[in-house]
């Protein structure tokens, strides 16, 4: 490219470049234009106001008046005025050319320092007009601004809450942890519950089964090409109408009950010394754990097998059925019981949280199902016929050889995937599942106005959330990766 | 052997003896079917359920959506059961057609007025007419195609749609200056046109190319935006029609269409920045991609629709399709960058190093070599965003435009229809619709995807 | 002003893009030759499209009349529908000049969203709609039972407030759009409806079965449902406030669409001068004398606006109630024309 530097100078080489006089004082003249033109569009043409408001933010960390020292307009002025000092900086440093016949323009560093610094400018620029403009305006609505409404009363109520004891006095700070809450969890139900059936398609898209395939395929084609919001709507405004009525609800037996206003799960009561049976399930679970390392360097060193699956199986259910009985069974069930107005106890589901999980689950299960396909597509030929060879079975084939190999190419785009599904958890809005979106980009932004404050925070959460999940994806790909001896 | 040699009695056949058919279990439709649904037990049963699945799916389906469906009437009367104050059988489910015929004109056009329905078709014709040959590889005057599609299409929509006729006062100078009139328009293109000369200028000499055909290129640029927004101001005599009338499809296809067609250039831009050498610009791109495709489309219309107001100065307010739609460019332009730089990413170290070899400046590179096959292996891939765009524009109900399913779900609200079967009626001709102009785009995209597939893995 | 440096900027090459008010409203509304009026999306007697997309209702008539006031022509005005989210930034932006969209007038939005209220020209109350199948005859037997409603409005707030009161188990189920909720009662998701109860009497319409509902007695909250402007224009603000006394006070006089001819010969002082004959009324709010009479004459008096919208005669069938004139026992009073 034209803009690779042909050679590297050592960084001294900056130190008695002739044309050093000519980058700074383009540096400065960039810093004080920007600051001219911010004082004379946001501060009345106050020269020195950016300069007073960039000195208020130390102050302000200073003193704890956190209200002067979050003035966003001033933080732009320091990140931008670090941005060019930093760029100046960096071609001291590090970008040196030996080049220095020819004018300006031939010179790639330079030119680039020169695009760079127009570019910085004209950003940091945008990010003050639209800051200005923003607190202007609701400065002259009238409008409250900063982070105080967080502490607030929130005064409606919220039907699903089930990580937090959620009251109407309780603040809209809650209100946003609740939110939160509930999108975590029909994200994570989501992913499992997708992850597992798009894998059962994706294979029976490749079943030699033709009913099977051709199934698979049709679902794959219905559900991928309809928007998701209809789904959302069929599944919960349709389905819902078929759902029997409050008073008659469908009785599941030790299931529970389900109606038109959710799902009633029996509730799990625990007595006395029930805190012996979780503890059995995690000494299982690192039991478990333990028994498939051991196993596995067995089978390395001696190459007998040893059946980790069931055993695996009995310490995970075993143990705390063991701990269960020996504490005498401190476990109790409180059963649903239909009333007038619906069922009464029990631990509900709104029927929001179903229709959103099965619209997510059902619609970014067909998007899995064809990243699984192509990722075993993927996989040669030879590999199966190799294992095929070897005596595996089908389906010894398909775990042992050929979906190890698929999940280096289907990690990439499950990613993907797995973000969108969280992010789509959002559409419900539409149904009114209380998830972040809904109740506190909807509701407590309908009721204190603060738009600004309210969406920054419900996007930053979602930056946050796609970032951890692409991090723990990129983490589980390097483990997944071939290993290169 | 016995009989081969002496023995009196034997018997040596003349001919072959005519092949047997294969055993029925093994050709035919049995044999297909044993050896590809009845092989084993487990297979068997996997079967058997995949036909108790079809059989609980597909007659009801049937039912409701044909032999059951009233396919005439003039109001509710027609879908509902003598209890609800119809004409039906009690218990009686299956779709109410009607409705769908009496709305059908405002599912395609929304609430445009019907006297003028004929831009809108226009608009309808001049869009297949233009794409339909663009999309077809073996037709010929592809440039020529896409240049109507990319340019006069857009401008003739515009006028078509809103009715042209928009007054331009100028945009530059401050109004102390000059008063806003035809005049200052002029003015202050003139300036802005002498501006960008400059800094082609500018650019030109640095990334060392010649600057006359910049400054040429530049020139005829300006002068076809000048010559576009002229024809926006004539008068042709056209009504104007408020977005808000907009709706339905009609909606769709411009939010869709124009995300994509937006999305193109600015994603191009961003794929190239962040495959830079230039550390601000590579941050910035990386910051810009990642930012938009972190966070979820409704929440980008939130802030389209509530949030974008207050960013303005006081006084400038944007159309609220405008701002929708700004939102969606940008939103789509993110994962536009990422489907390009897959393109670009694609191509081997040489098509660069020879392109260099040959002295071509950075942007004579992309412009000659990396773009036209970079662009031309991800076809599929931008339809596939398109397709994803096209599903996505449904979220504009959510902040109170009529898409096409917005209209569909704004009429239930019209008590003359009402009837239980109403709203599953009206989805499931959603679905159908949205069904229909999704798979033939991703079968288009399966087709492409064959085609430029050269075969070198 | 700063008006228009963007505006154009980009609007050479796309769709609508207006430049609107920032300090005289009225300048820029006869400069642009119509009124932006924000409504809602869709409710029947206050703001309604019709199949051929033509506006109805009693908040539409108010935006009517204040474009019969300025210009003797009620038809000059842009409806913009909008979302209980987008209503109150839409004011502050300068996209619409006039909320006129069911809005219940509070304390915490006259003084903290920078905007003012200009009036009431419906009381309102929020109520409860049940299936009557249900057997309840009163809202303090509805203990367990679910309610939906419309997320970000007062009658959200009012619900908990009346609930929690009352001690009464309760669960929300709060929707977007209005036809959302409704949507999610027919099927049954709830048992209770509430909103407003003029709200109730109109979305009852598109229910399936209107019949099977009923709407009972209790009010639990005030809701005076008026006209907002940006705060600021006092001017503007005058306009839309004696809009609807206009209205009030042709009714008081006996002054309607209807007589609206003879009346213009009256000899009654305080029907001259709410028709301009007599006095310079017109002028001080910056219109011609006749902006009343046009009102009258194009739009109707109040009594007018509220029969043919939601009065006893519609499929509302709302009776005058509070909304009654004062000497008839209502709270509808418009200061004199004086």
């Amino acid at each position: 490219m034209a803009d690779l530097p042909l050679t590297g100078a050592p960084a001294s080489a900056r130190a008695d470049d002739p044309r050093r006089s000519l980058v700074i004082a383009f540096a400065v003249l960039c810093v004080v234009a920007f600051y001219a033109s911010a004082a004379i569009c946001f501060y009345g043409s106050d020269l020195f106001g950016p300069i007073r408001a960039v000195g208020n933010i130390f102050t302000g960390l200073f003193s704890g008046r956190w209200g002067t020292a979050f003035n966003p307009m001033a933080w732009i002025t320091v990140l931008f005025t670090l941005g060019i000092v930093m760029r100046t900086v960096s071609w001291f440093g590090f970008e040196g050319q030996q080049s220095y016949a020819g004018n300006f323009f031939n010179d790639s560093g330079l030119r680039n320092f020169f695009f760079e610094m127009l570019l910085l400018g004209v950003l940091g620029w945008l990010f003050w007009f639209i800051v200005g403009n923003a607190v202007n305006n609701l400065a002259a609505a009238g409008i409250a601004s900063g982070f105080d409404f967080l502490r607030r009363p929130a005064g409606f109520g919220i039907n699903f809450s089930p990580f937090i004891n959620y009251q109407e006095v309780s603040s809209y700070g809650t209100v946003y942890f609740v939110g939160l809450g509930n999108t975590l969890l029909v994200a994570i139900s989501g992913i499992i519950l997708a992850t597992m059936i798009g894998f059962m398609i994706g294979i029976a898209r490749l079943s030699h089964n033709w009913v099977i395939s051709r199934l698979a395929y049709v679902y794959v084609e219905v559900m991928r090409n309809i928007p998701l919001l209809l789904w959302i709507f069929v599944w919960y405004f349709s389905v819902l109408r078929l759902l029997p009525g409050k008073a008659d609800p469908l009785d599941l037996g030790p299931f529970g009950l389900l109606n038109i206003a959710g799902f009633y799960a029996p509730l799990p009561i625990w007595g006395e010394g029930a805190a012996i049976i979780p503890i059995a399930l995690l000494v299982g679970i690192v039991g478990a754990i333990f028994l498939g390392r051991w196993a596995s360097a067995r089978q390395m060193a001696t190459g007998q097998q040893f059946p980790v699956f069931w055993a695996s199986l009995g310490l995970i259910v075993g143990l705390p059925l063991i701990a269960y009985l020996a504490a005498g069974m401190p476990l109790t069930f409180e059963m649903p019981t239909p009333s007038r107005f619906g069922p009464r106890g029990g631990a509900r589901v709104p029927p929001e949280f179903l229709g959103l999980l099965v619209a997510l689950v059902t619609y970014t299960a067909s998007y899995i199902a064809e990243i699984v396909r192509a990722g075993i597509l993927a996989v040669n030929k030879g590999q199966t016929e190799a294992s095929h060879a070897l005596g595996l079975r089908q389906g010894q084939a398909l775990r042992l050889v050929i979906v190890p190999q698929a999940m280096r190419v289907i990690i990439p785009p499950m990613t993907n995937q797995y973000l969108n599904l969280t992010k789509n958890s959002s559409l419900a809005v539409a149904i009114a599942y209380p998830e972040l979106v809904s109740v506190f980009a909807g509701t407590v932004l309908n009721q204190t106005g603060q738009a600004v404050e309210i969406l920054l925070m419900t996007m930053l959460t979602y930056l946050t959330l796609s970032i951890l999940v692409s991090l723990f994806m990129n983490w589980f790909n390097a483990k997944m990766a071939l290993v290169e001896r | 052997m016995a009989t081969s040699a002496g023995s009196k009695t034997g018997f040596v056949r003349q001919t072959m003896e005519a092949a047997r058919p294969a055993p029925i279990t093994e050709v035919g439709l049995v044999g297909w079917m044993k050896k590809n649904l009845f092989s084993s037990v487990p297979n068997t049963v996997l079967t058997l359920v995949a036909i108790y699945i079809v059989w609980v799916t597909v007659p009801p389906l049937l039912e409701f959506s044909i032999f059951n469906a009233v396919w005439s009437g003039d109001n509710r009367a027609a879908c509902t059961n003598a209890e609800q104050g119809g004409l039906q059988p009690e218990g009686w489910f299956g779709a109410c057609w009607p409705y769908v015929g009496a709305y059908f004109k405002q599912f395609i056009y929304g609430r445009y007025p019907a006297a003028e329905y004929w831009r809108v078709n226009i608009v309808y014709f001049m869009f297949v007419a233009g794409l339909v040959p663009l999309l077809i590889p073996s037709l010929p005057y592809k440039r020529e195609n896409a240049l109507f599609m990319f340019l006069i299409f857009p401008v003739v929509t515009f006028i078509l749609l809103t009715g042209g006729h928009i007054r331009l006062e100028g945009f530059l100078l401050p109004e102390a200056v000059m008063r806003p009139s035809f005049v200052k328009f002029l003015v202050d293109f003139g300036l802005l046109t002498a501006l960008a000369v400059a800094i082609g200028y500018v650019i030109a000499r640095g990334t060392e190319s010649n600057p006359a055909p910049m400054i040429r290129n530049i020139l005829f640029a300006m002068g076809g935006l000048l010559v576009i927004a002229l024809l926006c101001a004539v008068n042709f005599g056209l009504r104007h029609v408020e977005t808000d009338v907009w709706g339905g499809l009609l909606v769709t296809l411009v939010i869709a269409v124009t995300g994509i067609v937006a999305s193109l250039p600015l994603g191009i831009l961003l794929a190239l920045g962040r495959r830079s050498q230039m550390p601000v610009i590579r941050l910035f791109s990386v910051i810009f991609i990642e930012f938009w495709r972190g966070i979820p489309l409704i929440t980008v219309l939130f802030m389209s629709s509530v949030m974008l107001p207050l960013f303005l100065p006081e006084g400038v307010t944007f159309d609220k399709l405008l701002r929708a739609l700004i939102g969606v460019a940008l939103f789509s332009a993110a994962y536009m960058a990422e489907v390009v730089r897959g393109g670009i990413q694609a191509l081997p170290k040489g098509q660069y190093e020879g392109a260099m070899a040959l002295g071509l400046s950075y942007w004579q590179m992309m412009q000659m070599i990396i773009l036209p096959q970079a662009l031309k292996l991800v076809i599929p891939g931008i339809v596939n965003s398109f397709i994803a765009l096209f599903k996505d524009t449904t979220l504009v109900l959510i902040i109170g435009l009529f898409d096409f399913l917005g209209q569909i779900q704004s009429s239930y609200s019209d008590s003359s229809w009402a009837s239980p079967v109403q709203s599953l009626t009206g989805y499931f001709f959603a679905a159908l619709v949205y069904w229909l102009f999704c798979f033939s785009m991703s079968r288009y995209s399966i087709f492409m995807e064959r085609r430029l597939d050269t075969g070198h893995r | 002003m700063k008006k228009k440096i963007l505006s154009a900027a980009i609007g050479v090459s796309v769709l609508g893009v207006a430049g609107a008010a920032s300090a005289a409203t009225l300048d820029d509304v006869k400069a642009k030759g119509f009124v932006q009026c924000g409504v809602s999306q869709g409710l029947p007697g206050f703001s309604n499209p019709d199949d051929k997309g033509n506006w109805t209702g009693i908040d539409v008539d108010l935006c009517r009349g204040i474009a019969a006031a300025i210009f003797g022509d009620d038809t000059k005005v842009k409806y913009v529908p909008l979302s209980a989210k987008e209503r109150f930034t839409a004011l502050q932006s300068g996209e619409i000049d006039v909320l006129s969209r069911n809005t219940t007038w509070t304390m915490s939005r006259d003084t903290q969203l920078g905007l003012n209220f200009a009036g009431v020209n419906y009381y309102d109350g929020q109520g409860f709609m049940v299936r009557k199948d249900l057997g309840v005859k009163s809202a303090l037997e509805l203990s367990g039972a679910s309610v939906c409603t419309n997320t970000g409005t007062t009658t959200e707030l009012n619900v908990a407030d009346y609930f929690r009161a009352n001690k009464l188990e309760y669960e929300i189920v709060a929707f977007e759009k209005a036809d959302e909720v409704v949507a999610a009662y027919d099927a049954g998701r709830c048992d209770v409806y509430t909103t407003d109860q003029s709200g109730l009497y109109a979305q009852r319409l598109k229910l399936t079965n209107p019949g099977d509902h009923m709407v009972l007695p209790e009010v639990i909250s005030k809701e005076p449902l008026g006209p907002a402007v940006r705060q600021g224009d006092d001017q503007w603000f005058n306009i839309v406030k004696w809009t609807h006394f206009a209205m009030v006070d042709a009714e008081e006089l006996g002054v309607s669409k209807a007589n609206f001819g003879e009346m213009m010969n009256s000899d009654n002082p305080e029907v001259k001068r709410l028709l301009g004959t007599e006095g310079e009324f017109g002028a001080a709010l910056g219109l011609g004398n006749d902006w009343a009479a046009n009102i009258v004459k194009l739009v109707g008096n109040y009594a007018e606006v509220f029969n043919a919208n939601v009065g006893p005669d519609t499929d509302l069938a709302i009776a005058r109630g509070t909304n009654d004139l004062w000497s008839r026992g209502g709270l509808q009073y418009a200061p004199p024309i004086r």
